[in-house]
């Protein structure tokens, strides 16, 4: 049977009409390509609007067409919309193709006459391909309802509560010994200064007691398998030493532990912990962790002072990592960011001058629970700081660090300049590139600061140095900056210096995202499926991110895509199975030679090897049709349904006009 | 053996003697060969670089050029493609022309132009300039400079000066720190030397200024003296002709000039070295300083019995602890 | 419109804004200079060992660089102050090539006849004249001759340590001469011709 193949030559408004004549188009399709099946061939200003539609639908029922070419946009945007229009009209949505010829032939060209004739080739290209179509049909699975949410921070808690709250089941796996992430390190939070641990635990509480959640920390996911709406993943419980069933959380094993070890996570380094330990009075949940590492009795075989004074026994020495093998319909990452180094960045001193501080450093400074009771004191551990320097954009908005700007710094800057005000009196500077105070109630944070007094130098700091030059810099740390809008150069002696280190991925972020599929921008950030439209899913369908673990952000946003994320998990629950696009690679068995090239190519982990039979095979559930295997395969016994290399020669073809008298 | 080509620089058969001089009795115990890069031209300074582009550029890589010509044969054995400065400015000079042909192709394919009506080439990327410090320290290793101490130079109490010009810019990357480097501190510590932490250490001698803006020149003089004797140092440690010059040279008129009177002699790093390996100050060029390092040294001749350097215990006081030091090693985790 | 003098106008120099200013001096300037990233944040000027004597710190230099102003540019000492200590240049969030942008700048301003009272250009001139005629440096002869010229007052100062410099035979009395001078020259009138232009 021949084809009857219509043509839709979109203008985009000018975006395309502007440079490629469309009318010309159409007509030399509806011309030269008649002899390939193409009965129809029509212009129209936006194929896209309802209108537009209509016109396929229309000719689809009344001049009988079996396969439909547009010649507009990339099929990213509307390959979906006429798909749809064609359905509606009784066709096949795979029997549509869409040929770009905006983002491949009039936004990058200028020259009409060569951007018309590429145009015509193009969609001489989809005409012949099409013919090559098959009908498809969708792939339909069930959705398991269950959750997995990594990372139990602000963004991870919100979505967990949520998506429990609306009565489906949620596994929240965090790889310290308790949820609450960041903010259960901070004392205030900007800009209205409530304090962190007032408003975070009542929500670590409730996703603590949730019948909905089952709280998997001192745990981390090892594997992931399946597709949208089957997940398996593989979690590790780390050995706690401590069983679960018995603790009642008195505490008494940390008292009587007598290893001190500097906490390096949750007191920044700044303060202790034991080797039996919670990590902060409040945690969720408040049975302590045993550090191996660390504990007496597995180093040297003696101590076992917990044990001793355990009044329910619950320690166990011979507890061991266990794996949890878990479904789950969907997941959320909520893996959240590491504070920049600052010990990279020579010139500030951290780390080789006592008196520079890290955010973090302060804040638990800062934070009546921490070190010192909230005394802001430099690291004698006694004196009080009567002048201080704030410095912003610690290895942000620096091609030597990280490029981009790491969002909270500025603000959280201001927060520690009133800290340092309202509780020590000192003078207190900060210093910046830009004052970046967007978003609600910001802006007039920073006029508050500035009515307290707090001295800002536009400049962003030279160095911090103990070499002093004079007797008045004799004994402090000179900070010395450009005073930009004095144009002067100023070296400004203090007692203490607090660096607002920028916010970086997670050191494992590419091998996490990795592990579920996903991919990282080139700063290491979870990759969002589009930047605006789209911001909290990913590529892979079923995997969302959250919070910082997406990019920088302050509490307020993370919390907003902890909810956006658990909106959309609960849009594909409740939508009970999912459609997955039939543009699959299969192998052809009998072909296929055991080579395993293809098998550590897939980016989607759709490949696996059968060893019984020696051949490979795909999974076509997790198959995103990407083609890379098709490619690789030597034996060619690979081939992409939508992706056939009739089709694709077909195509080629047909851009090169062959079998065309050109004129 | 290890082979080197060799751009000595201008300065090292004039006021920087001492420096060649003490070089080459330190040649022979690290088993150190050096082929000198035939009839070398003066690398510029920093004067050319102001005054016309190409012909300074074209100046310096005249001395890439010839010693591509050396680099296949060694003395008649074997080649090599390092070629080693003992002065920073040179090194920086022929570095940053390297570097610069390759960044900027239309600057290296003018150099070339040049160096045609001369019947010359430089490829750029075909040598690696090294300076002298960075082949004692990586190539020959501390253990190895250690093995050859006779004569620790325990309870001298020295600053290291590394200048600026050394580890800035370092397009290479090849010392351990923009701001505050340690290979030289760990040199000296390898001979015994007391070394005293220095905050200033790559902090500019003023260069030119001496010539062209004495007052400029001696601020930034006074505050390295200064912060070398604030910390009670004996002297400081060269590596670098220029600053020698500056601070040995131009002391007394810096003296003069803020009413001051410190007395901070600088010798070259192979003049400590050379002395450590059992060397005479007088086949040191030790003596040619201007600001005498005699007194300083006698804090070595007297005879010290030697003492492991103490571990440093830390005192269990009430302060807060500090984080980890930072290594080289961590700069490259992060970095990736 | 002011009135242009004949000088004025061969230095291409008028008071409209010189919108070509920022990208002529990226093109003469070695290397990739990124001049046109500056951010304005102040971390050269703040590094700046010398700042104190100069003119314009780095940083505002760069910004009457965008600005077109090219006399005040141009006649600004803070190039001939730069000691190039490289500080800016690593520390420079925008990886810009500050120190060689000074080079260009004294380079444009010597074309011009355009630098403050400055000696340094005179010093630069006479050790490069030098080089051309020896393709050696002799430092201390020239740094002597220099003061001489421009610090007669000073030269007292600095004698006992010309002295001292000669008696212990670290100045040479004669420069020395490199064997292949005539290849130098070639090498040298050849790269004269030559300009970076793009
Ligand atoms: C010094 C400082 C002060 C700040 N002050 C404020 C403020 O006052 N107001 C404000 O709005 N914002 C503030 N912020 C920003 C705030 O910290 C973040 O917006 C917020 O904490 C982000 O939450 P999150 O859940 O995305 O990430 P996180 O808080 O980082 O939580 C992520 C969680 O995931 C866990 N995790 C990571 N990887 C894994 C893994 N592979 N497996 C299992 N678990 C994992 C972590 O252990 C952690 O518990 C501040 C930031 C800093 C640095
Ligand atoms: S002493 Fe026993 S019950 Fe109390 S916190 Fe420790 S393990 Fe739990
Ligand atoms: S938020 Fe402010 S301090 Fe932080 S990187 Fe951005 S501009 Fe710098
Ligand atoms: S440090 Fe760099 S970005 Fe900052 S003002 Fe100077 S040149 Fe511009
Ligand atoms: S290189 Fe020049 S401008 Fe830059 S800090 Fe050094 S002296 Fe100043």
């Amino acid at each position: 049977m021949t084809e009857r193949v219509g043509v839709y030559v979109c203008h985009c408004g000018s975006n395309i009409a502007g440079v490629v004549d469309v009318v010309d188009v159409a007509n030399w399709a509806a011309e030269k390509l008649g002899r390939r099946g193409v009965i129809i061939a029509r212009d129209y200003k936006f194929m896209c609007s309802s209108l537009g539609q209509e016109l396929i639908e229309k000719d689809i029922k009344e001049l009988g067409l079996t396969r439909i070419v547009v010649a507009a946009c990339s099929p990213h945007l509307h390959e979906k919309t006429f798909r749809i229009a064609a359905k509606n009209a009784g066709l096949n949505p795979y029997l549509v193709e869409l040929a770009s010829i905006r983002e491949q032939v009039s936004w990058v060209h200028t020259d009409k006459a060569v951007a018309t004739a590429k145009a015509k080739a193009v969609v001489s290209g989809a005409v012949s391909r099409v013919i090559e179509n098959q009908a498809l049909e969708e792939i339909k699975v069930p959705i398991n309802p269950n959750t997995l949410i990594v990372g139990g921070g602000i963004a991870g808690i919100q979505a967990a509560l949520e998506i429990a709250n609306a009565g489906f089941h949620v596994y929240l796996v965090e790889r310290e010994p308790s949820i609450g992430g960041h903010m259960s390190q901070f004392d205030k939070t900007f800009p209205t200064l409530d304090c962190s641990a007032c408003i975070l635990t009542p929500r670590m509480v409730e996703a603590g007691t949730h019948p909905n959640i089952t709280l998997l920390t001192w745990s981390e996911v090892t594997k992931v398998t399946g597709y949208v709406g089957n997940f398996n993943v593989t979690i590790k419980k780390k050995a706690r030493f401590v069983n679960e069933e018995l603790c009642t959380g008195c505490g008494i094993c940390q008292e009587k532990c007598p290893k001190k070890v500097i906490d390096e996570v949750y007191e920044a380094g700044l303060g202790y912990r034991k080797a039996v330990y919670t990590p902060f009075a409040q945690a969720v949940p408040n049975f302590p962790v045993m550090d191996k590492e660390n504990c007496t009795y597995f180093i040297k075989g003696t101590c076992k002072a917990c044990e001793k004074f355990c009044p329910t026994g619950a320690i166990d020495f011979k507890q061991e990592d266990q794996l949890i093998n878990l479904d789950v319909g969907n997941v959320i990452l909520a893996t959240g960011y590491d504070l920049f180094d600052a010990r990279r960045v020579r010139n500030d001193g951290y780390g080789r001058l006592p008196n520079v501080f890290t955010s973090l450093e302060f804040e638990r400074l800062s934070n009546a629970a921490g070190p010192t009771n909230g005394n802001i004191v430099l690291r004698d551990g006694k004196s009080t700081p009567k002048s201080v320097g704030i410095i912003h954009c610690v290895g942000s908005r620096d091609r030597n660090f990280n490029n981009y700007c790491s969002v909270i710094c500025c603000m959280q800057g201001l927060k520690f300049a009133h800290l340092v005000h309202e509780r020590t009196g000192a003078t207190v500077y900060n210093f910046y590139i830009d004052m970046r105070t967007a978003y609600k109630a910001y802006d007039e944070f920073y006029q508050r600061v500035l009515e307290e007094g707090t001295l800002f130098v536009r400049g962003k700091v030279a160095e911090v140095t103990d070499a002093a030059r004079n007797e008045r810099e004799k004994g402090k740390l000179i900070i010395q900056v450009e005073d930009t809008l004095a144009s002067k150069q100023r070296r400004i002696p203090v007692d203490m210096v607090i660096l607002s280190s920028g916010l970086q991925p997670r050191r494992d972020s590419k091998d996490v995202g990795k592990l579920f599929g996903i991919s990282c921008s080139t700063d290491g950030w979870f990759t969002e499926k589009h930047p605006k439209l789209d911001p909290v899913a990913t590529m892979t369908e079923g995997i969302f991110i959250a919070g910082c673990a997406q990019g920088p952000k302050d509490i307020p946003s993370s919390v907003a895509q902890g909810a956006a994320a658990s909106a959309r998990v609960l849009d594909k629950i409740l939508q009970k199975e999912v459609a997955l696009e039939p543009v699959r690679a299969s192998v052809d068995k009998a072909t296929c030679s055991g080579c395993r090239i293809c098998n550590g190519l897939c980016p989607f982990n759709a490949i696996s090897f059968i060893e019984d039979d020696q051949v490979t095979e795909i999974n076509p559930a997790l198959c995103q049709g990407c083609g890379t295997c098709v490619a690789a395969c030597p034996a060619g016994a690979i081939s992409g349904t939508g992706f056939s290399n009739e089709q694709i020669i077909a195509q080629i073809d047909g851009l090169l006009m062959k079998n065309l008298e050109m004129v | 053996m290890n082979k080197y080509l060799l751009y000595p620089g201008c300065s090292m058969d004039s006021s920087a003697r001492a420096y060649l001089e003490s070089l080459n009795t330190i040649l022979e115990p690290l088993d150190l060969q050096l082929d000198e890069i035939e009839d070398w031209n003066c690398c510029g300074a920093t004067e050319y670089l102001g005054i016309n582009l190409i012909p300074a550029y074209s100046l310096i890589a005249r001395n890439l050029a010839l010693a591509t010509k050396q680099m296949d044969s060694v003395n008649g054995t074997g080649g090599t493609r390092t070629v080693i400065t003992p002065c920073s400015a040179c090194y920086l000079n022929l570095a940053k022309a390297d570097h610069y042909m390759q960044e900027r192709p239309a600057l290296g394919a003018k150099v070339n132009e040049a160096l045609s009506a001369g019947g010359l080439e430089y490829k750029p990327g075909t040598l690696d300039v090294r300076h002298l410090l960075d082949i004692l320290v990586y190539d020959i290793g501390l253990d190895a400079i250690k093995r050859k101490v006779t004569r620790p130079l325990n309870g001298l109490k020295v600053v290291p000066y590394m200048g600026c010009m050394l580890p800035r810019p370092d397009y290479k990357h090849r010392w351990s720190d923009h701001e505050h480097p340690t290979e030289l501190d760990d040199l000296l510590r390898a001979l015994g030397a007391d070394v005293i932490d220095y905050p200033l250490t790559t902090e500019c001698c003023g260069g030119h200024m001496t010539q062209i803006g004495p007052e400029t020149a001696f601020e930034l003089i006074r505050r390295l003296i200064a912060g070398a004797h604030e910390r009670g140092a004996y002297l400081m440690a060269a590596v670098c002709p220029m600053c020698q010059l500056n601070i040995d040279a131009y002391q007394l008129e810096t003296n003069r000039f803020f009413h001051t009177h410190y007395h901070m002699p600088i010798l070259f790093f192979t003049q400590l070295m050379g002395l450590a390996f059992g060397r005479e100050p007088a086949e040191l060029g030790i003596g040619a300083e201007l600001v005498s390092a005699r007194n300083a040294l006698a804090h070595i001749g007297v005879e010290v019995p030697v003492t492991q350097e103490p571990a440093t215990p830390r005192k269990k006081d009430e302060g807060l602890p500090m984080p980890r030091r930072w290594t080289r090693h961590e700069e490259k985790e992060a970095v990736k | 419109m002011p009135q242009m003098t004949d000088e004025r106008v061969r230095a291409g120099l008028n008071r409209e804004e010189d919108l070509s200013l920022l990208n002529e001096v990226s093109v003469k300037t070695a290397g990739v200079s990124h001049l046109e990233m500056c951010i304005q944040c102040g971390t050269c000027g703040g590094s700046c060992p010398a700042a104190m004597d100069m003119d314009h710190t780095p940083r505002m230099l760069f910004a009457m660089l965008r600005a077109g102003m090219r006399e005040e540019v141009l006649r600004s000492n803070t190039p001939w102050i730069c000691v190039s200590c490289y500080h800016c240049v690593v520390r420079c969030p925008q990886e810009v090539h500050i120190a060689d942008v000074m080079y260009t700048l004294k380079g444009m301003a010597i074309k011009v006849k355009l630098y403050s009272d400055s000696t340094a250009p005179h010093f630069s001139q006479t050790f490069v004249d030098m080089v051309e005629t020896y393709g050696r440096s002799f430092e201390l002869g020239l740094a002597s001759r220099h003061y001489l010229k421009h610090f007669p007052l000073r030269l007292p100062g600095i004698m006992p340590m010309g002295f001292g410099m000669l008696t212990k035979g670290r100045i040479d009395v004669a420069p020395r001469r490199i064997k292949q001078m005539k290849q130098l020259k070639a090498i040298l009138s050849r790269a004269k011709k030559l300009e970076l232009t793009s």
